[in-house]
């Protein structure tokens, strides 16, 4: 486990809405920060290397290219399988995360969780037939979770403390 | 967006390089001109075609807690629940969603201990049973969106 130091936490605040805009970002995030470039790229760097930095990247906003249907889609499979077919579905390209999770019997038997975009509902319903047929006899109960409101979105504030 | 813009997307979704001047590297292998690069990520991020642009971060790796919580709420008490969940500022995401199980939150704590007790005051607070359902593994990829 890789622990944070006070430089990187830095970065990371700094950084967490975005990379600067400009010819030569991490020149601006080391001039905000007061220390080099070259640290700063090298620090960002070990990030990457270690996961703490997932990648760095655009985030295209799946709502506002055309794909409005975006279903929660919840399964039971197997303890035994999930791993095998989570990583399966978490392959398929209209499936943005996938995870396994806890069950809460009786009220919630679903262990595996896999978000599904398309244009709209139908085609979810399409594309979680999709996963229904590639799961066949082991899929023992599934639901699609539509969301119907956004209640609170704000950004995940990290590297606070 | 044009062709130059869904080349962006589908082209940077996937890594952008940590050099002094990553946006003209990136530019290059786009066939377009740095500054024209910077310009048309400023714009997809204005009209929201893009959520964000940067260094996405891992938060457990960072040392925070994260977790996916879930609560029956009957459709008469939506309202009020609402309300109290949205009140705790470790409530990152909310989201009503069409099933018996209808508010569906994240939170984000400073540590990972945090989530227990956040969820026993969200617990009092509301009066209704709070489902911690963390991820106890990960399938993702999400590099793969093609526009």
């Amino acid at each position: 486990m890789n622990t944070l130091d006070d430089l990187d936490r830095r970065i990371v605040q700094c950084t967490q809405t975005g990379l600067p805009l400009v010819p030569e970002p991490y020149r601006q995030i080391a001039a905000e920060l007061g220390c080099t470039t070259e640290i700063i790229m090298a620090r960002m760097q070990h990030m990457l290397d270690n996961g703490i930095i997932r990648r760095i990247a655009a985030v295209p906003n799946h709502y506002t290219l055309g794909f409005r249907g975006n279903g929660m889609s919840v399964w039971d499979v197997d303890d035994d399988l999930v791993e095998d077919y989570g990583r399966r579905i978490g392959e398929l390209e209209f499936v943005s995360h996938a995870y396994r999770r806890p069950r809460y019997l009786p009220e919630w038997r679903y262990n595996l969780f896999a978000m599904v975009h398309g244009k709209d509902r139908a085609e979810v319903m399409e594309k979680v037939n999709r996963i229904a047929v590639m799961l066949g006899n082991d899929n023992r109960a599934h639901e699609v979770l539509f969301s119907t409101r956004i209640l609170k979105k704000t950004g995940l504030r990290i590297g606070q403390s | 967006m044009d062709r130059i813009d869904r080349a962006i997307i589908n082209r940077l979704q996937e890594s952008f390089p940590i050099t002094d001047r990553p946006y003209q590297q990136a530019a290059e292998e786009l066939g377009i001109q740095e500054d024209e690069l910077i310009r048309r990520l400023k714009v997809m991020l204005e009209k929201k075609q893009l959520s964000r642009f940067g260094p996405l971060y891992h938060a457990e790796r960072l040392g925070g807690g994260l977790s996916l919580c879930a609560i029956r709420v009957p459709e008469d008490q939506f309202e009020r629940v609402k309300e109290q969940v949205n009140a705790f500022p470790e409530v990152a995401h909310n989201y009503a969603r069409d099933n018996e199980f209808s508010m569906w939150f994240v939170l984000a704590t400073e540590t990972p201990q945090r989530i227990d007790s956040v969820i026993r005051e969200i617990e009092q607070s509301t009066g209704y049973r709070v489902y911690n359902m963390p991820k106890e593994e990960e399938f993702f990829v999400g590099l793969k969106f093609e526009v």
